[in-house]
């Protein structure tokens, strides 16, 4: 019991031990403080699994929960809790930071103490995002993130690095000081932080809301997501940023960071403002299938490999987006699965990038172009990551991808229409560059004779390729902890109705990707 | 008439802090040792501010002064930045071969005015406390008389500031014209529709204004600020404006005219405040003025406390304790980082200050790490972020400016939140991400000093401490309503 009750502490904090550990060691003992790091991030991804087990197939609610007072004026609380979304976030924090160590171990040279110090420090705020059921705790977790990042972008990064690094804090900070000032708001009316608490004011009818007041909180909240997820206008930091971080923290910042945003969609926009949210869909779609399109585009014409794939994750990111905002439960479990699987194969394509940017310098893709010749197995490598980020069947983007589009279907058939245009854009961009890069003529000659894959990059790789099957294959294992979950976000959305007794459908899957499909499909829309 | 011993009692810190001001000026022949002096100096600040839990609890001098929780609070807030800033002078007077006996006497001097200004419960002791304070803040800006520099802050800071006591004063005579009183007590029950009685408030409003650096009176600020000695700009940053902020509040807070009326005029004079300070900041190069525009941005931000004050002093059912505690919790967190902040750019400033533009930090978290971290905590808790001091601070305001419906005012000063974000990172960019250009001069200071250190380490602590374990300052704060007895 002391444990279980705990455990969501340790969980968080763990990574901490690590940054003592380090900070104890001489700044010069390079070998150690990865070696550290590393095993830190490994216990600390061993640590992340306990919570599954608390978390049974086709319940909802949060479970583990940890309730201390904190701050008496006003009433901050440090609770934390999980759930079935929220959990496999976790994971992948835990799993892409000892990748993005490994990834990094030949890589960083200069001020290395720091740089695993800014990892780990990184790991801790993303986790207390995920893990926070009190609306301030969220905020200072997701204010405590950015600091980390943002060194890692500006001392470690490429050439624009400072440039990029600026430019990410203020559009974060610019975004997250309105989400404060919403939440000042919020908690003027209500007297209370706590999210669950928040969560049954609003859904039994006693906290009410001027129409206009209810949409201008909601803008509050969801303009600082926005930028984070990024969603169209909001997203000009982004390419920046993903191309001068170093490999460690692009592979973060595209693989974890992102989905905070639509984390906070889905935990705090949608059934605290589920009125605003219902009339701000239309709009908020608009700017999805905008998102999807014109993301795919810039990739398709971009020259350079890094931008590339940033620009896919705008893409990507948008179907997450218009998953959530069509409010059904196929779509909000897509939107929910693509989030992992997004943060899985853009890793794995930031890290390949990053590779090859380790032997040649350089992202441009004219410098390249017939690499399948010396590196057969790294060629081959990308090539798997790359079907599994277009939605190849049996790969994690396929799977999140056909949900949102089927849930978005069963609500708009047009925003499914113009978003599927989405997938078939992203063969392109994706397939074009693999063919610009891997095949072909040797122009440069310094190609000629790069070294393959050596046997780290190869392990991280294969970690990397094993999790892409394992989503795509045993997807049942995933859908089957968030459904519910999802299903009780949706629930929240309407107002006085007794959630508790109503979850039909979701407990009983059949076994097997298509299966769950076919249920998806049949599975009732929320009214 | 003959002073009791509860009148005696109620001005006990400030008799304590003058008496070894005046000891230590005595001193100054006999004795050459310079720490001696600033052990006697730092004795003094401590055994004043000590000192408050014997001082007397009610009217003294026949309602002159009023010793409550609300000065209780202030004297601990000065006494506790007079007392770290002799320690960061120490080394800096050291470097600089200036004399310490006088630096000292003068700070704790100003100290003492300072202290008459927060339990003041008559405008004419105000005044007097108000002169205390200013006309040793003139010589102190001046210390460093072989520079021109410091001369022309002195010269400036003099000239402007006689203006300001000027209108203070006048705004004093017209008051006293109107209620025939100068007791804050008689004012409470004048009749607010007076033209004159608005007047004379104006005049006293514009008079503090230019004490705590509002726009449009903060013109003098980064001038003064560059050219004081750092210790001596830390000292204009946190004391004499906590102290008229304490004055300004009581006026503002317990005059019945004042609450009702004065809405408009603090939103104005906090808006422009906020952008006045963080637009001068953002184009500076040296870390002084940057600092000295920075404080003026605070003091707009607690400026739009005290406008949410006067919305709520009116509102029967909330009441104004919340914005209160905004205000002294805000000047108490913001007092901490100052004086830390210019701590550190003191002794980064080398000798004769030569290093103080921002690229001289440039590499600074390499070469020195660990001022380069707490440098950094404390920019960051300027910008406001969770887990500071700064952050809980702002926090407050934010809650005490929706609490009254200044919406606009909190929109206004989240947009100012995120252009200080920009130029405090930039402070921070520069030392951690950019590299040194050319070779190190030689004399460039290469660590703090122990007692910079000593000054450093407490108000790190204090700034993490009170960011994550507020509780116990917030009851202080707002468990007795400050004003209580003042009403």
């Amino acid at each position: 019991m002391a444990i279980s009750g705990n455990l969501l502490t340790v969980l968080l904090f763990f990574p901490l031990v690590g940054v003592l550990a380090i900070m104890l060691l001489s700044k010069d003992d390079h070998p150690w403080i990865r070696r550290i790091s590393l095993l830190v991030g490994i216990v600390e991804f061993l640590l992340s699994f306990l919570p599954v087990w608390a978390i049974s197939p086709g319940t909802a609610g949060y479970k583990l929960e940890v309730f201390h007072q904190w701050i008496a004026t006003p009433a901050i609380n440090y609770h934390l809790g999980v759930d079935g979304i929220s959990i496999f976030l976790v994971h992948l924090i835990t799993l892409l930071t000892p990748i993005g160590i490994l990834a990094s171990w030949n890589d960083v040279k200069h001020r290395v103490k720091e740089f695993h110090i800014m990892l780990l420090l990184l790991e801790v705020g993303v986790i207390g995002i995920f893990l926070s059921l009190d609306l301030f705790l969220f905020f200072l977790f997701w204010e405590f993130g950015l600091i980390p990042l943002a060194f890692l972008i500006g001392i470690w990064g490429h050439e624009r690095r400072i440039y990029a690094a600026i430019k990410f804090i203020l559009y974060t900070m610019g975004g997250s000081i309105f989400m404060l000032v919403g939440m000042i708001w919020l908690y003027n009316k209500t007297g209370t932080f706590d999210l669950p608490a928040l969560q049954a004011l609003v859904h039994s009818g006693a906290l009410t809301l001027t129409p206009g007041a209810e949409m201008l909180l909601f803008l509050s909240f969801f303009v600082a997501f926005a930028i984070k997820v990024p969603l169209f206008p909001f997203h000009t930091w982004l390419p920046d940023a993903h191309t001068e971080a170093p490999t460690a923290g692009s592979v973060d910042l595209a693989g974890v960071l992102l989905k905070t945003g639509a984390y906070g969609l889905i935990r705090i926009c949608l059934p605290l403002f589920p009125d605003a949210a219902r009339r701000a869909a239309p709009y908020v779609a608009v700017l999805a299938i905008i998102s999807i399109i014109y993301g795919a585009l810039v990739a398709l014409v971009q020259p350079n490999l890094k931008r590339l794939v940033a620009y896919s994750s705008v893409s990507h990111m948008g179907f997450v987006v218009l998953g959530i905002f069509a409010f059904t439960n196929v779509a909000l479990q897509g939107a929910v699965f693509l989030m992992i699987a997004h943060g899985i194969s853009t890793g794995a394509l930031f890290l390949l990038v990053g590779m090859l940017y380790e032997r040649r310098h350089t992202f441009e893709i004219s410098e390249f172009g017939g690499l399948v010749k010396p590196m057969p197995r790294y060629a081959a490598f990308f090539l798997f990551a790359a079907l599994s980020s277009l939605g190849l069947p049996l790969l994690n983007g396929f799977v999140g991808e056909f949900l949102v589009l089927i849930g978005t279907y069963q609500a708009h058939w047009k925003w499914a229409a113009w978003a599927a245009t989405g997938v078939i854009l992203s063969a392109c961009y994706l397939l074009w560059a693999y063919q610009r890069v891997f095949f072909g003529e040797i122009t440069q000659a310094k190609n000629r004779d790069l070294p393959d894959v050596n046997p780290r990059e190869k392990w991280v790789l294969v970690a990397m390729c094993f999790f892409m099957v394992w989503l795509g294959v045993h997807t049942r294992f995933f859908t089957l902890r968030f459904a519910a979950s999802c299903q009780e976000i949706l629930m929240q959305m309407n107002r006085n109705v007794m959630h508790e007794v109503a979850l039909p459908g979701v407990i009983a899957y059949p076994a097997g990707t298509a299966a769950l499909n076919s249920t998806a499909i049949s599975m009732e829309r929320p009214r | 008439m003959i002073p009791r011993t509860p009148d005696i009692l109620g001005v006990l810190p400030e008799l304590i802090w003058c008496g070894f001001g005046v000891f230590l000026m005595l001193l100054q022949p006999f004795l050459k040792n310079r720490q001696a002096l600033t052990f006697f100096a730092m004795l003094g600040a401590s055994l004043g501010t000590l000192s408050t839990f014997f001082a007397g609890s009610g009217i003294g001098f026949g309602g002159l002064v009023m010793f409550d929780t609300y000065s209780l609070f202030f004297h601990w807030l000065v006494g506790l930045v007079s007392f770290l800033v002799i320690l960061s002078a120490d080394s800096y007077l050291q470097r600089e071969g200036l004399d310490s006996a006088e630096f000292y006497a003068l700070i704790l001097f100003a100290t003492a005015g300072m202290g008459v200004l927060a339990s003041a419960q008559e405008l004419l002791t105000a005044f007097i406390g108000l002169e205390m304070s200013s006309i040793s803040s003139y010589i102190l800006a001046g210390y460093r008389r072989d520079s021109i520099k410091s001369s022309e802050s002195a010269m400036k800071y003099f000239l402007l500031g006689s203006f300001a006591t000027a209108f203070f004063l006048y705004g004093i005579a017209l008051v006293y014209g109107v209620t025939g009183s100068t007791a804050l007590g008689k004012l409470a029950d004048a009749d607010p529709s007076s033209t004159l009685l608005h007047l004379g408030l104006t005049l006293i409003l514009v008079g503090l204004g230019f004490k705590v650096a509002a726009a449009p009176f903060q013109v003098w600020t980064p001038d003064v600020y560059e050219g004081a000695p750092t210790p001596v700009t830390a000292l204009f940053s946190a004391g004499p404006k906590a102290a008229a902020f304490a004055l300004l509040l009581r006026i503002f807070a317990t005059v019945h005219a004042a609450t009702t009326y004065w809405f408009w005029a603090f939103w104005v004079l906090a808006a422009l405040t906020m952008f006045v300070g963080n637009l001068g900041a953002v184009v500076q190069s040296n870390v002084k003025r940057l600092l000295a525009y920075s404080s003026i941005a605070h003091a707009g931000y607690i400026l739009v406390a005290m406008a949410s004050v006067t919305t709520l002093a009116a509102d029967e059912r909330l009441g104004p304790i919340g914005a209160y505690a905004a205000v002294l919790f805000y000047l108490l967190s913001y007092s901490l980082v100052s004086v830390g902040a210019f701590t550190i750019v003191s002794e980064l400033g080398g000798r004769g200050e030569r290093y103080l533009t921002i690229d001289d930090l440039a590499g600074l978290a390499t070469r020195q790490p660990f001022t380069a971290a707490t440098l950094a905590i404390f920019l960051l808790s300027l910008l406001g972020l969770p887990i500071t001091a700064g952050f809980l601070g702002k926090l407050y305001i934010f809650t005490a400016a929706l609490n009254s419906n200044l919406y606009w005012l909190a929109v206004l000063m989240a947009i100012n939140s995120v252009i200080g974000a920009y130029y405090y990172f930039r402070v921070i960019v520069v030392m951690y991400m950019h590299e040194y250009k050319g070779p190190l001069p030689a004399d460039a200071p290469t660590g703090l000093s122990a007692t910079a250190l000593m000054v450093v380490a407490v108000t790190v602590i204090a700034t993490i401490y009170l960011g994550l374990w507020p509780n116990q300052i917030l009851s202080l704060l707002t468990s007795q309503n400050p004003m209580l007895t003042a009403r």
